[in-house]
């Protein structure tokens, strides 16, 4: 947990391995980290769907998914897209040097009520970063879940994040896994076209299951009403909202939709919760 | 609790008992504008007690102020140095205005809920309120509206009343009763000739009071005007100059900036406002609240209806500034009372 006594004052921790996700202008960098003082981990524990600030001294720090499950254990792992000044600063950064993580923040997807469910999830681009905790989560505590359905698309494949692990989840026979590319492309052998209308391809049954979605708001938008057209029910879907963070705390003010703070009383919500809230959706 | 009084003119001899304990801020007049300060030799003067009915600049900013360090520390070598003031420390707060003593006990929710502010709320214990009631509100005020009064002394340690001559002061928490005996060799024992002018005092001031503004309902029906029109037309003269935000006692929202020099830096706090662009702007470029329609649409719905839907307050106490300070004249009252009035159109 948090320093209670100060919310504001994060732990320093080292880069033990980093690599690319995706290339390009916008580039995806994996980090996985551990503390710099080894005994917080003695009271550190996340849900999968929590977040953390991530920074830099002297530079800021800015809201990232723990993209590593609580079941893969002595690290974490973000995974930041490079955008602007706090990401490019991290993006500098290789093994062995050190960046400050305050959290973990805000709730997380409920998947201990979602025990002997069938799990969906749908993700695009960068939104499969907080999906990656629920699925190694099922992955680790597969008795409990009926199934898991994998469905994730890029723009084009160099844009997928987390290659090896989806060669993974294709080859295992537990899990059903569908990629899928914006565009034709040589020599790729899944679905070609948008999330949402590999979703309607797949069709998955809305029987006793849950679907979680995380992507660009574009893609949720058109992903939830694929899935209400499916049957399932507002409360059957999950998602999580972005917005711009400071605090992580709910004390800073930016981050609400309505009444409701993102970083507080989300960043995972049901679309239930959020259906009639419209600044949820600007 | 006890009541007292003292001689006005001894206004700085009092202040001064004070200063032997406390680390003493009051309202100072400079350059024309009431603010509180420190009170200091050399420093700007104090302001007359019937020279502001508000100071223009609430003092939110003694519990937060415009800019604060979280923490500091040195880049290369590690270690992060928390700057959290002293709880243990003892600061009065003299001649604060019962809106404003209400607004703390508003933004207390906040800085209170999930993960406690430990610079607010060592500020917060830290301080003691010596309020002063209006005996002659503005044009613009409306605390009376917001379950305040010209004399409310609900939110304060110690109640004064400017009772011309002598000010009359009355404890109301312990706190402030161990202020007065700190200083109660200054101070007279009070008659109840004395009690019953400041009764008067108040039946009068409350009276004076000329705007007004019935909320009830309001919190309920702002979300279901979300995508009224009219957003835009009590927008569209807005400057997004940010007054209306940094001027109000319960506006609380901060940026948080990393600051270096050479390898020292630090982590600081500072007001931020809903009312400016970058506020919600994406990394991506996207906003959210892209124009000031949104983001006045916020600004009133933030007060009027998400922080009472999240804490049971409406964040507003009726101190009139975003009304009174506006240089383009837009008022939260009439946008309230339209906002009503279309409701009832609609359901009508
Ligand atoms: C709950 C949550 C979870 C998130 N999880 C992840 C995650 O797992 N991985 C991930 O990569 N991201 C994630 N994000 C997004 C991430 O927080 C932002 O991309 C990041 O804050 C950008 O910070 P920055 O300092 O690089 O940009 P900044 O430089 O801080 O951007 C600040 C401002 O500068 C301007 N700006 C800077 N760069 C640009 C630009 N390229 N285009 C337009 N304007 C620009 C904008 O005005 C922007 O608002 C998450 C966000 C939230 C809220
Ligand atoms: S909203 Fe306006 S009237 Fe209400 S407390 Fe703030 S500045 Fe005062
Ligand atoms: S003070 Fe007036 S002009 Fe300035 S931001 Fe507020 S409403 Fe707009
Ligand atoms: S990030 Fe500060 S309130 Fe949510």
């Amino acid at each position: 947990m948090m320093d209670e006594s100060n919310p504001y004052l994060p732990y320093e921790v080292e880069i033990k391995e980093t690599w690319y996700e995706t290339p390009g202008e916008r580039a995806i960098k994996t980090f996985k980290v551990d503390f710099v003082d080894s005994s917080v981990w003695d009271t550190w524990s996340h849900k999968p769907g929590q977040c953390a600030m991530v920074g830099r001294l002297g530079v800021g720090e800015s809201m990232f998914c723990i993209s590593s499950s609580p079941t893969e254990e002595g690290y974490l792992r973000f995974s930041v897209m490079k955008m602007g000044k706090v990401t490019r600063a991290l993006h500098q950064l290789e093994v062995g040097d050190t960046m400050t993580v305050r959290g973990p923040l805000g709730n997380w997807f409920p998947v201990n009520e979602w025990e002997g469910k069938r799990i969906v999830t749908i993700g695009g681009g960068i939104g499969q970063a907080p999906l990656r905790p629920v699925i190694n989560y099922v992955r680790a505590n597969r008795a409990k879940y009926e199934d898991l359905t994998v469905l994730y698309g890029s723009r084009t494949s160099a844009d997928l994040c987390f290659q090896e692990e989806l060669e993974c989840l294709i080859s295992e026979e537990e899990t059903t896994c569908h990629l899928s590319v914006d565009v034709e492309e040589e020599s790729w052998e899944h679905y070609v076209g948008f999330v949402p209308n590999l979703l309607m391809d797949v069709s998955p049954s809305p029987e006793n299951a849950i679907a979680v979605t995380c992507g660009p708001p574009v893609m949720i938008k058109f992903v939830t009403q694929n899935l209400v057209k499916l049957g399932f029910e507002p409360e059957q879907i999950y998602t999580t909202l972005e917005n711009r963070m400071k605090c992580g705390i709910g004390k800073c003010g930016r981050c609400n939709v309505g009444h409701l703070y993102v970083c507080k009383h989300g960043p995972v919500f049901s679309y239930a919760q959020i259906k009639d809230i419209p600044e949820a959706f600007a | 609790m006890a009541d007292y009084v003292f001689q006005k003119e001894k206004i700085e001899e009092l202040l001064g008992g004070m200063a032997k304990n406390y680390e003493v801020h009051a309202p100072l007049l400079n350059a024309g504008i009431v603010r509180f300060g420190k009170v200091e030799e050399g420093g700007p003067a104090l302001a007359k007690l019937d020279d502001y009915s508000n100071s223009s600049v609430p003092p939110k900013e003694l519990l937060f102020p415009q800019t604060e360090t979280l923490f500091r520390y040195r880049l290369g070598t590690g270690g992060i140095e928390p700057k959290v003031p002293d709880a243990g420390a003892k600061v009065a707060v003299f001649g604060i205005r019962p809106c404003d003593a209400q607004a703390f006990a508003i933004v207390d929710k906040l800085f209170g809920w999930d993960y406690p502010d430990p610079y607010f709320q060592n500020r917060r214990k830290s301080t003691v309120l010596i309020g002063l009631a209006c005996s002659s509100p503005c044009s613009t005020c409306f605390c009376t509206s917001l379950g305040g009064g010209p004399t409310n002394d609900e939110y304060l340690d110690v109640a004064m009343y400017d009772l011309g001559n002598e000010i009359y002061l009355k404890t109301v928490t312990e706190k402030g009763d161990e202020l007065c005996k700190s200083i109660s060799d200054l101070l007279e024992e009070a008659s109840p000739s004395h009690l019953e002018a400041c009764q008067n005092q108040s039946k009068e001031a409350a009276s004076k009071i000329r705007r007004s503004i019935d909320t009830n309902g309001i919190p309920e029906k702002l979300p279901a005007l979300y995508d009224n029109p009219f957003w835009e037309q009590f927008s569209d003269r807005c400057l997004g100059c940010g007054i209306c935000t940094y001027l109000c006692p319960t506006c609380h929202c901060f940026d948080i900036q990393d600051e270096v020099e050479v390898f020292d830096g630090r982590r600081a706090r500072m007001w931020d406002t809903c009312m400016f662009e970058e506020y919600t702007r994406h990394a991506s470029g996207h906003n959210p609240r892209p124009t000031r329609k949104e983001r006045t649409r916020n600004r009133v719905s933030h007060k009027y209806s998400y922080f009472p839907t999240n804490f049971g307050v409406i964040a507003c106490v009726g101190c009139g500034r975003c009304i009174k300070y506006c240089p383009v004249n837009i008022d939260i009252i009439d946008i309230l009372e339209k906002s009503i009035a279309v409701e009832v159109k609609e359901a009508g």
